[in-house]
């Protein structure tokens, strides 16, 4: 029997479609992976449908590489469903690895999104205040919707998972570098990010301008200074999350003038990437008062859509306590 | 621990040569106060990693306690400043995260200050009972309730035989 | 030192053991309970209750456990770690472990002694026993390192204690650098004319001992100094000592006063600090007879040279060769490298006119014992005359007692010395006027070697005593023998009513308070005050000298009020600690260092600045940070920084704590 092409399979649950724009940008290395192997499943490509998935044999995908949070009943029946068809799942950016952008809903209620979404955002026209239903009957049939979770979860919140590559979107670097891992059986132990364990800061070509002695006077935020395009950000008093941040990315956003805003995650030595950053930037302020202290700190205003913007969902606390909670399938009003 | 006789418990990192000689104090003065703290001991309050209360609140701590000495008199210089300026960025956040601001607290006390051990404890506990459980454990198993269902309906569902 | 078998991460087998410490524990935590809990968790092989674990069965039995039962890790459930972690370090080395494989609970200050309640105090025992356990299965053998101690010392303030704790090295063969802040040392002794309870004459045991310091070859001996500058740890202090200008240099003087005679002041003006304001001195002077270093000084604020720059300099004349006058003398800043400290900064006597109802400052004859004492003294200011203000002598006086001590509305603490101290007066008093002397006390304190005795030849000798407060003294005469008199109300508390007492003179016994500054000091020295400001020792009954910085002691009345032998014997302690460390020549220093692992550096320089003793610096070459160990006290602040978690500690590893966090919270 000729061993057969390994199969792949992408999946996107909770996203913006970068992601599946980083498997395009693979560019002509695309074509090397088609070759090795057979994409058995890729929605934003090609026609599937979740019956061919439901029909494939347990294990029969060697990987999966679904990108994406999960916030959806459908994503994550899709989640569990791959999982049992897949050898191999992986978390593919920054979404599946930690709740992403998508999981800064953790802060509100589903309520509270749905009203803004179909009701109060500036855009929406929406004078019947119509809102998705789960269920609807039509001529006697019954159509239905998938249900908008409470929560926001990251891919490992809802089924196990092997490997994570994370990024916003992962790099086509760190992408083939996964791939060609998985290819080649190369893998190491389950549960790595596939990743450098290093901060950002490692391959940052600002590192070298950051003075040793400096404390922040103030914190600015991008838009409120014209960025030196070489020295350090942190230099300059803009929270930038690179030293907290895994590197791989090859310093795309501050080769661009702008600060890293975390999305590869922290090292594999920190358990909440949120407050390690703010514990470092916080020790070093001048301020020894609590007033200076605080005005200090007024210079950033969301400190949780600043440290946790990739990464709410797997927070430590992973979402806002005192949100009520509907159990009842009726939260979509 | 039923609903009804819920005791509040009290996490507390306490710096080795202020707040945690000044409970010793305490000890030694055979000063009462209520049993809901546990004490972990740090050797300044610069070692506070807020990860670590963050960590507590996750694992069920219905409030915080940091202890350091006075400003000024820091064992080790400047370390109840870091402590200082991280507590009050961290306060901040845990707010946004719909954390009460009573379960967190930083107070500086001298080794001297037996007694200070005894009425913040105390007060920390009256002020923490009102708001009842934090009880982030049991909020992460009710939140993991809504996906009960589907993980019923695909693990429940006969596996397709594997190819032979 | 430990045996690698037993120190393999293989398999992490644990040995618990809850101590009753007799009642203390026992009584209120359910110990037996504890172990019963403790035995189910998992890696523990053993777990026992036993009465006093810090005794010597006690640590044999962790020995013997260790090797019956291959442990690799201890945990001990007791007191204090502050008190006994360094006795079951020790235990688990002898048997054959490395001593940070020990981990301790401290479940009697923390909790049976601060607990009531048997079912509270038994969960948390329960809740930090599981903490310890959790974590000592992260606990990474480590070596102490040695820092090796620079042998001199510092000696701050020198008076008696002061002066006794630097001759005591010195005779040692140690060099002592002994600072004063006053022009002269000699502190508060050398303003007393005899001491209790032998009376025998202070100048005359005193005096000796400050010439002998002053010309020890071992004591350098800066006067009109102090210390303003701190820096370092055990063994490698950094001081800076502020040298005041005296406007007469030291080593020129000879101090045969021919400057002080020949003053454009004819008279003394001044009020003269030593005499306590009873006698005047001129803007050059020596602050007593007896002074040490016998060295004239100019007060700025006086002499009209260093003032205004307009004098005869008569002064100048007068000390013709010796040229020892410098009207430009400026404050000088010596730095010295020393490995431990003593401190001995003494205290200051309470301000009667805190009590405002026993005349002091209203009367002219209400005086304090120390102005009675400088009256008393046949080199004071008198000579030796006990006289009232109109230069008559007095036929009657009343001491009152505990004026500003063991009283709520000023200091809650006893003086100590006060009783003894006016029984001396008081019977000088007698000897030099023949007055009637009556003592107005609350209890009399006399449990010194022969002070019972001393009590005892007050009452022959005839001294009255009457027990009671003194509620107020008044010169509102309501009989005729009240006239022109000061009256002490108070009620005899033994005979039951209230008395009117007209007496010539009232003598206030002040009690002993903190130095002004002592806030400061204990800053500068990072030490710790009590809440009545006293510097507090580290143990007040196993390290009464020590302070919780190491190489730092405390001799004296800085630490609590005390007698002449007392402070001499901290004194003593004091210097027997210092040599402790100097003749051991290092320190081993708790391994809670952080350090950096070099691989998981990025190298983004968030944790240089925050050291601060500069123990992390920049790697250039390399784009590291790195922490130099032997600089580094182990605070932790940079390993709680570190953006990326490459900052680890030795003794404080992020998995040890959040393994105590988890352990403290898995049990309700």
């Amino acid at each position: 029997m000729s061993s057969p092409k390994p199969k792949i399979a992408f999946y996107w649950c909770a996203s913006c479609g970068g992601c599946e724009e980083t498997v395009v940008d693979l560019a002509e290395d695309i074509l090397g992976v088609i070759e090795k192997v057979d994409i058995v499943l890729w929605p934003v490509a090609m026609d599937f449908k979740y019956k061919n998935v439901e029909a494939m044999p347990d294990k029969s995908i060697t990987a999966t590489l679904l990108n994406g949070a999960i916030r959806s009943s459908e994503q994550e029946e899709m989640a569990r469903l791959l999982r049992r068809k897949s050898q191999f799942l992986i978390a593919y950016g920054s979404c599946a690895v930690s709740g992403g952008i998508p999981s800064l809903a953790n802060q509100f209620t589903r309520e509270q999104i749905l009203k803004f979404n179909y009701e109060d955002a500036p855009t929406v026209v929406n004078e019947a205040k119509t809102r998705p239903r789960l269920e609807y009957q039509n001529n006697g049939h019954t159509l239905t919707l998938p249900e908008l979770r409470n929560v926001v979860r990251a891919l490992d919140q809802v089924v196990d998972v092997d490997y994570y590559v994370p990024g916003c979107p992962p790099t086509p670097n760190i992408t083939k570098t996964a791939i060609t891992a998985l290819l080649e059986g190369k893998l190491p132990p389950k549960g790595s990010v596939l990743a450098p364990n290093i901060a950002l800061c490692d391959e940052c070509p600002r590192k070298r301008t950051r003075p040793t002695s400096a404390s922040f006077m103030d914190f600015k935020r991008p838009h409120q200074l014209l960025a030196d395009p070489e020295l350090c950000f942190l230099a300059q008093s803009v929270v930038c999350m690179g030293p907290a941040t895994r590197s791989g990315c090859g310093s795309q956003c501050p080769a661009g003038n702008m600060p890293c805003t975390g999305c590869f995650g922290p090292t594999s030595r920190v358990r909440d990437q949120g407050v390690k950053l703010m514990s470092s930037l916080c020790a070093n302020i001048a301020a020894k008062e609590e007033d200076e202290i605080g005005k200090v700190l007024e210079g950033i205003p969301d400190p949780i859509g600043t440290f946790y913007r990739y990464g709410l969902a797997k927070s430590l606390l992973r979402r806002k306590m005192n949100l009520p909670f509907s159990g009842e399938r009726n939260g979509h009003g | 621990m039923t609903e009804k006789n819920w005791q509040p418990r009290i996490v507390a990192f306490f710096c080795n040569w202020c707040t945690y000689t000044a409970a010793d104090l305490a000890g030694v003065s055979r000063l009462k106060y209520a049993a809901n703290i546990r004490i972990i001991r740090l050797m300044c309050s610069g070692r506070v990693d807020p990860q670590f209360i963050v960590d507590a609140f996750a694992r069920g701590a219905d409030g915080v306690l940091i202890g350091g000495c006075h400003p000024g008199d820091c064992h080790y210089v400047e370390g109840n400043y870091k402590a200082l300026r991280r507590f009050q960025m961290l306060k901040r956040m845990l707010d946004d995260m719909g954390i009460e601001e009573q379960r967190l607290q930083l107070e500086w006390i001298s080794a001297s200050e037996g007694d200070k051990v005894r009425t913040v404890v105390n007060d920390m506990v009256e002020k923490i009972k009102p708001l009842g459980p934090l009880g982030i454990p049991k909020k992460f198993e009710a939140w993991d309730k809504e996906m009960a269902e589907l993980e019923e309906k695909i693990t429940s569902s006969e596996p397709v035989a594997a190819p032979a | 030192m430990s045996n690698p078998s037993h120190n393999g991460t293989d398999e992490v087998r644990i040995g618990f053991y809850i101590c009753h410490c007799g009642h203390n524990i026992g009584a209120v935590v359910d110990c037996p309970a504890v172990a019963e809990y403790t035995s189910k968790l998992p890696g523990v092989v053993v777990s026992r209750d036993y009465k006093y674990m810090c005794s010597d069965p006690g640590q044999e039995l962790i020995q013997q456990d260790i090797h019956d039962h291959k442990l690799n890790r201890i945990v001990v459930a007791s007191c204090s770690p502050l008190l006994h972690e360094h006795t079951f370090r020790t235990a688990t080395e002898r048997g054959g472990l490395n001593p940070f494989y020990f981990q301790m609970v401290n479940i009697r200050e923390h909790d049976s002694w601060v607990h009531t309640d048997l079912i509270e105090a038994t969960a948390k025992a329960r809740a930090l026993a599981h903490a310890a356990i959790r974590r000592v299965r992260f606990h990474k053998p480590l070596e102490t390192t040695r820092v090796p101690i620079h042998p001199d010392v510092l000696v701050v303030g020198g008076g008696i204690s002061g002066i006794h704790a630097a001759l005591t090295l010195g005779n040692a063969g140690k060099k002592v650098f002994l600072v004063e802040r006053e022009p002269s040392i000699g502190g508060h002794m050398a303003k007393f004319d005899k001491t209790f309870p032998t009376l025998d004459c202070a100048a005359c045991i005193l005096t000796p001992k400050m010439s002998a310091v002053r010309s020890h070859e071992n004591v350098t001996l800066w006067t009109y100094s102090e210390v303003v500058k701190v820096e370092g740890y055990v063994g490698n202090y950094k001081v800076t000592v502020q040298r005041k200008p005296r406007y007469v240099i030291e080593d020129l003087c000879v101090g045969c006063q021919e400057c002080i005679k020949s003053c454009v002041y004819k008279e003394p003006k001044f009020s003269d600090e030593f005499n306590v304001g009873l006698s005047k001195r001129k803007p050059i002077y020596i602050p007593f007879p007896q002074a040490v270093p016998q060295v004239v000084l100019i007060d700025p604020e006086r002499c009209l040279q260093v003032k205004t720059g307009k004098c005869k300099k008569t002064c100048l004349e007068a000390c013709a060769d010796r040229q020892a006058i410098d009207f430009n003398q400026k404050e000088e800043l010596i730095e010295v490298k020393v490995g431990t400290i003593i401190v001995a900064t003494g205290f200051k006597l309470f301000d009667a006119k805190r009590i405002p109802q026993y005349g002091y400052g209203l009367y002219p004859n209400v005086v304090t014992s120390l102005e009675l004492e400088r009256l008393v003294t046949s080199s004071g200011p008198t000579a030796g005359d006990i006289i009232l203000r109109d230069g008559s002598k007095p036929k009657t006086a009343g001491f009152i007692l505990c004026v500003g001590s063991r009283d709520l509305k000023t200091n809650r603490w006893c003086s100590r010395t006060c009783c003894m101290h006016s029984m001396k007066l008081a019977q000088l008093f007698k000897e030099h006027t023949d007055a009637d002397v009556t003592i107005f006390y609350m209890d009399i304190r006399a449990p010194g070697k022969g002070c019972e005795e001393f009590y005892d030849k007050s009452l022959r000798e005839g001294i009255r005593f009457i027990r009671g407060r003194v509620a107020e003294v008044t010169d509102w005469a309501l009989a005729p023998e009240e006239e022109g008199k000061l009256v002490i109300r108070v009620e005899d508390t033994l005979a039951g009513f209230v008395r009117r007492i007209p007496v010539d003179m009232i003598v206030l016994a002040v009690g002993m308070e903190p130095q002004v500054d002592a806030q400061e000091v204990r800053r500068l020295f990072n030490m710790s005050c009590g809440t009545e400001g006293w510097f507090l020792e580290k143990h007040p009954k196993l390290a009464p000298v020590s302070t919780f910085t190491d190489g730092v002691f405390i001799a004296g009345c800085c630490q609590g009020p005390k007698d002449i032998p007392d402070s001499i014997a901290q004194a003593g302690a004091a210097a027997a600690e210092a040599m402790a460390l100097i003749d051991r020549g290092y320190i081993e220093q708790e391994p809670n260092t952080a350090y950096i692992v070099e691989e998981e550096c990025s190298g983004c320089k968030s944790c240089v600045v925050l050291c601060p003793y500069t123990a992390i610096s920049f790697d250039d070459a390399k784009q590291k940070a790195i922490i130099n160990e032997a600089l580094c006290k182990g605070c932790g602040t940079c390993v709680a920084s570190c953006p990326s978690g490459s900052i680890k500690q030795h003794l404080f590893e992020d998995e040890q704590i959040f393994s105590e966090i988890e352990g403290v919270l898995a049990y309700d």
